[in-house]
């Protein structure tokens, strides 16, 4: 939906300007970066969960072909910890320093590292050094976990109102139940990797990161030199989900090693440990009480969920925090609570907090809905607010009503017999589920640069980064909506931390922090060619700037004189016009910013082999403005397919005894392949600008997909089965008629 | 990854005897040899090449018997016109197993051979009397719901043998040609992979430095259908759960013959004999394919993760019978 304010390049449908060169092999990845005379590393990593490291040898190892150097707890230089505070970014999700002491709190962590002038000589002589351990039993499950002691409460992370305890008491109608969700591993195809080196005390390191700048500040703090003599590069990832958001220990190592042997180093981490020293989404326990009065007005819920955390530091998955504000309810509480597991640090994992709480949540809402005979659908619009309770705002474009209606139309809800069961075709049994999908929004500082150059050509760059997801091509987009130039005349670099400072892409903020920077940045630019063009020498001498005009690339003074920009600066000799701009993370404080959206789910169960499909989705969605539909259509298709193996597939699985993770590869860890992809699947994006949060009113559509889509599935199983399966994932044997 | 002697062996006597002597693989395809390789969980000091044997070809004997080379990959098989004419559920199995491009690089010989999937048999270090004799089999009181099997299990070990091709090979009937240091020799399929029994790290009857060089399948029962059904969490690339490869004639609706065989449930390519008989002479109805199935698993022992393969297993024999005679 375009409208006044911005020209139809917002909004339209753009395939990414990235994109031929990533069919052309010419996107280098972090690991793409063969440096001269550079080593590689390997790890060691620990084949315990919980102990010490009583010894060390690397005899064997030190003598096989191009091994340089190996480094352990006791041959490592000394590095400092970085405070970790998101204001100064310099947060990691694990404050520890590999190689720090002889402490192994997980699976997986670091032990030692080989530098060899090969990879596979690198790798060889790893597999020879010896460790010897002291063990310890391990915390290795959610269940051994909470058996292990009291859960700490995160009280700043929660919110009550009203009494809900004493009002679930009192309601007519209540339910209680527990709700289960394992732990999950982001599993992004490019592989976590370093490639670091030092020129005269100045570290260069490609990472695999969603956060340069953050990874930059990092870096600086590990080795107490200052940021600017860091540079963190990072033009294409092969994806994150948040995993590469902040700087994990193999970083540390790589740009260790480099300095101490003083060559290139580059580092990439096993598939194997992706699943342990580079974050994961913890495992929750949450246990959901609902009450309605007799009309089906909630009137008690509160949300309790706790999730196991690290030995070394504390992630919170805060599960509640949709459900504070997503249905009117006098009478609520979330609450957060952590217990510590031998596991490395968990971390953001697409829509953290949501992603698990909305299955609990959508999937109680449903419980509730039958325990008083009422539609699903029906439930959810008789408890619809546009107040965000929690804060008590109005929420700033709230279109949710319309998303029930639009994604109930498209799917046919109406046809829903809600017997379970009572839908069949063939050998298979049809369920049809709803649920709600829900979303923060949010927008940090930002700066970036655009300038005007004398071939004709703008340039936009940021510090933020490309994960995949067509910042690229909206930036592009935002600097042509400001500049009418057309896509093919825009260049845009990012990834870089030497850029002007941009957001980590995460939180579904990178488009909402990002476009309005790189917008004010292009209009500075066009005032910096006026200045430039009304001096001396210039088309335009003895004009005053603030009467020209510039359109479509072309300044004109409105008496009949236009003069392209490339000749305004070719005729003073000048290379370009830049504009810079900050545009500040503060948002308008009478509103609450949150997105809405509900998700339509089909599955088929064949009862007769056990077979459980999702057969079709439809997921109408408000993000605000759509910058690019093809990109923004993108972002929610692929939420989904990532929601269908949250909701049927995605399980680490750590043994109790020894506590080792068993799954850890991509044959046994499963996420959906193309075959698993429901045979439909329709996205309707409302497409309603939300101008009290940025000027271009877009919110960010990264992760709303996810949420809600394990609920619907599980909402559908019910449908069809008449089992509520409330831990995931849902596994055939679950629901096995035998 | 250690470093290993390469060699490219130009005959089949010349791969069998490069092999000998130390500790040596032979390497088709790859996709088990090199993943375990790569995980240090195989360590041969030398690596013999096979893929330049003359080994490539599908031949249809004068008995009616169809010789398969051991270099033939799972992708030609599987598409091979007698097969897809002759042995359906052969065609089927295949397509069934690992991804396309695995698939075009993975041998008959290869898949054969194929180890399993067991994590504490992969992982290097847990116990597991199949890499390291002696050590215990940590999957026993572990996690075993995907990879772990209920029947022709032993006390030392419960892996499930992951292959799909093998089921409908074990189905059809076949005989394995090898050659050694002591000439050729033929070994019947069913024979040809081991119970782990009390010695788990024996899977398969060749002998030192013996090589597969073919696969050769029985004639095609008469007048048969067939069919392969693999039960799986996901719809694509994964191993099976529980799987049914089914052979059947049927006369009248009265079954004359019939063969089935079973995947991700044994610990070897299973074969239901007893099953089998109970059905010939039988309507090709439900409950005679109830009872067949019924019969299949009543030796089964369920671990802790995976009692529902006894179930889920006799549902793919059901299911598969009932298709094919549909
Ligand atoms: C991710 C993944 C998923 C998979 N999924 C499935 C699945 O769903 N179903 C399935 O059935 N399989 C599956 N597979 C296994 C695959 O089918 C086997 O890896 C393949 O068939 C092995 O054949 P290859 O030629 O690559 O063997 P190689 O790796 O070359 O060899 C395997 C073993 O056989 C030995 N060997 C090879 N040729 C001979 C010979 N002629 N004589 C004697 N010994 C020999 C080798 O020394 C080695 O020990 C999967 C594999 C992977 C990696
Ligand atoms: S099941 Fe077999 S392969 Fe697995 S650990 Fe036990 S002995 Fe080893």
């Amino acid at each position: 939906m375009s409208d006044d304010k911005h020209g139809k390049i917002i909004g339209a449908s753009r395939s990414r300007i990235d994109g031929p060169k990533k069919l052309r092999g010419d996107a280098p990845y972090a690991a793409d970066h063969h440096l001269p005379n550079m080593a590689y590393a390997y790890g060691v990593f620990s084949t315990v969960a919980n102990g010490r490291i009583t010894g060390i040898d690397v005899s064997e190892a030190r003598t096989l072909p191009g091994v340089i150097d190996i480094f352990h707890h006791d041959h490592f230089p000394n590095l400092y910890r970085t405070p970790s505070t998101f204001a100064q970014e310099n947060k990691v999700d694990e404050t520890r320093l590999p190689f720090e002491d002889a402490k192994v709190h997980y699976p997986g962590q670091f032990v030692a590292l080989v530098v060899a002038d090969t990879f596979s000589n690198a790798r060889d002589a790893a597999y020879r050094v010896r460790v010897d351990y002291e063990e310890d039993e391990p915390v290795a499950t959610l269940a051994q976990a909470m058996e292990s002691g009291e859960p700490t409460p995160h009280a700043a992370s929660g919110h009550t109102r009203g009494d809900p305890d004493s009002a679930w008491n009192d309601a007519p109608h209540r339910i209680e139940s527990t709700y289960i969700t394992p732990m999950e591993t982001h599993n992004p195809m490019e592989m976590h990797a370093s490639t670091a080196y030092w020129d005269k005390g100045d570290l260069v390191l490609y990472e695999a990161s969603q956060g340069v700048v953050f990874a930059r500040n990092v870096m600086a703090k590990v080795f107490g030199i200052p940021p600017e003599r860091v540079d963190v590069r990072s033009p294409f990832i092969g994806s994150g989900f948040g995993s590469k958001l902040w700087i994990w220990p193999h970083a540390v190592a790589a740009a260790a090693a480099a300095r101490e042997v003083g060559r290139p180093v580059q580092l990439v981490v096993p598939r194997e440990e992706m699943f342990t020293t580079t974050g994961h989404r913890p495992p929750t326990h949450q246990t959901l009480r609902l009450a309605t009065d007799a009309n089906g007005k909630l009137q008690a819920l509160s949300h309790d969920g706790i999730n196991t955390t690290s030995m070394v530091n504390t992630y919170i998955e805060k599960t509640g925090s949709c459900t504070k504000s997503l249905y009117a309810c006098p009478n609520l509480r979330v609450s957060h609570a952590t217990l510590p597991a031998n596991h490395g640090t968990p971390t953001s994992m697409r829509a953290p907090g949501a992603a698990p709480g909305l299955f609990a949540l959508e999937s109680a809402m449903d419980e509730m809905a039958e325990s008083i005979d009422m539609d699903p659908l029906e439930f959810r619009r008789a408890n619809y607010t546009e107040t965000d309770e929690s804060l008590d705002l109005p929420f700033s474009s709230i279109h949710l009503m319309e998303a029930f209606d639009r994604g109930a139309e498209k799917f046919g809800w109406s046809k829903r017999t809600p017997e379970p069961g009572s839908m069949r075709d063939g050998d298979e049994i049809i369920g049809w589920g709803m649920a709600a999908c829900n979303w923060e929004a949010l927008k940090m500082d930002c700066d970036a640069r655009v300038s005007l150059r004398a071939d004709g050509t703008a340039f936009a760059s940021c510090a933020t980064q490309d994960i995949g997801t067509g910042t690229y091509t909206i930036v592009a987009q935002a600097v042509s909506d400001i500049t009418g130039l057309p896509l093919e005349r825009i260049e845009v670099e990012l990834g870089d931390s030497s850029y002007p400072s941009g957001p980590v892409s995460g939180g579904s903020w990178a488009t909402a922090t990002t476009l309005p920077a790189i917008a004010q940045a292009a209009r500075n630019a066009i005032d910096a060619l006026k200045t430039y063009a009304t001096g001396d020498g210039g088309a335009f001498s003895g004009s005053e700037a603030d009467t020209l005009t510039f359109a479509d690339g072309t300044l004109s003074d409105g008496n009949g004189k236009s003069v392209d920009y490339a000749e305004v600066l070719n005729q003073l000799k000048l290379a370009n016009a830049d504009g810079e701009a900050h545009t500040p993370a503060a948002t308008n404080d009478e509103y609450s910013f949150r997105s809405f959206g509900a998700h339509f789910v089909e599955i088929r169960w064949d009862p007769g082999i056990s077979n459980l499909r999702v057969s079709r989705v439809v997921s109408a969605i408000d993000v605000g403005q759509v910058i690019n539909q093809t990109t923004a259509a993108n972002q929610v298709e692929g939420a989904i397919a990532m929601g269908i193996g949250m909701a049927l597939f995605e399980n680490t699985e750590y043994d109790s005894r020894s506590g080792r993770p068993v799954n850890n590869n991509y044959a046994e860890y499963l996420v959906p392949v193309h075959a698993d992809q429901p045979e439909e699947v329709d996205v309707i994006l409302l497409d309603h600008p939300d101008y009290a949060f940025n000027e271009f009113g877009a919110r960010g559509i990264g992760e709303i997909g996810i949420t809600g889509l394990a609920a619907a599935v599980a909402n559908a199983v019910y449908h069809a089965t008449g089992k509520r399966i409330r831990e995931l994932p849902i596994t055939l044997d679950k629901l096995m008629v035998t | 990854m250690r470093n290993f002697a390469y060699q490219r062996a130009g005959s089949v006597d010349a791969a069998v005897a490069a092999h000998s002597g130390q500790s040596s693989s032979f390497v088709a395809g790859g996709t088990t040899l090199l993943d375990l390789v790569k995980l240090d969980v195989m360590q041969p000091e030398r690596i013999v090449d096979v893929r330049s044997l003359p080994l490539y070809d599908v031949e249809r004997l004068d008995d009616g018997r169809l010789k398969v080379g051991a270099m033939v990959t799972n992708t030609d098989l599987a598409h091979h016109p007698i097969v897809t004419e002759n042995y359906r559920v052969l065609s089927e199995a295949l397509l069934a197993g690992a991804s396309t491009s695995l698939r075009n690089k993975a041998t008959t010989g290869g898949n054969v051979m194929q180890r399993v999937r067991c994590p504490y048999f992969r992982d290097g270090v847990s116990a597991c009397n199949k890499r390291e004799p002696g050590s215990g089999c940590a999957a026993i009181g572990g996690l075993n719901r995907s990879v772990h099997a209920v029947l022709g299990t032993s006390d030392q070990c419960i892996a499930s043998h992951p292959s799909d091709m093998c089921v409908a090979m074990a189905a059809i009937g076949a005989t394995v040609l090898v050659s050694g240091p002591n000439g050729e020799r033929e070994i019947d399929f069913l024979d040809f992979h081991l119970l782990p029994g009390d010695s788990p790290d024996k899977e398969h009857a060749l002998e030192a430095d013996e090589l597969i060089t073919h696969v050769v399948l029985d004639a095609p029962m008469e007048g048969n259908r067939s069919h392969y059904l693999k039960l799986r969490d996901r719809a694509s690339y994964q191993f099976a759960l529980a799987s049914s490869g089914v052979v059947i004639a049927t006369e009248g609706g009265t079954i004359r013959d019939a063969r089935i065989a079973l995947g991700g449930v044994g610990t070897k390519p299973w074969r239901a004999t007893e099953a089998e008989q109970s059905l010939i002479g039988k309507p090709a109805n439900e409950a005679s394919f109830q009872h067949a199935a019924e019969l299949a698993f009543k030796e089964a022992t369920a671990y802790e993760h995976n009692a529902f393969k006894i179930p889920l297993g006799q549902q793919a024999i059901v299911r598969s019978l009932t298709t094919v005679t549909a």
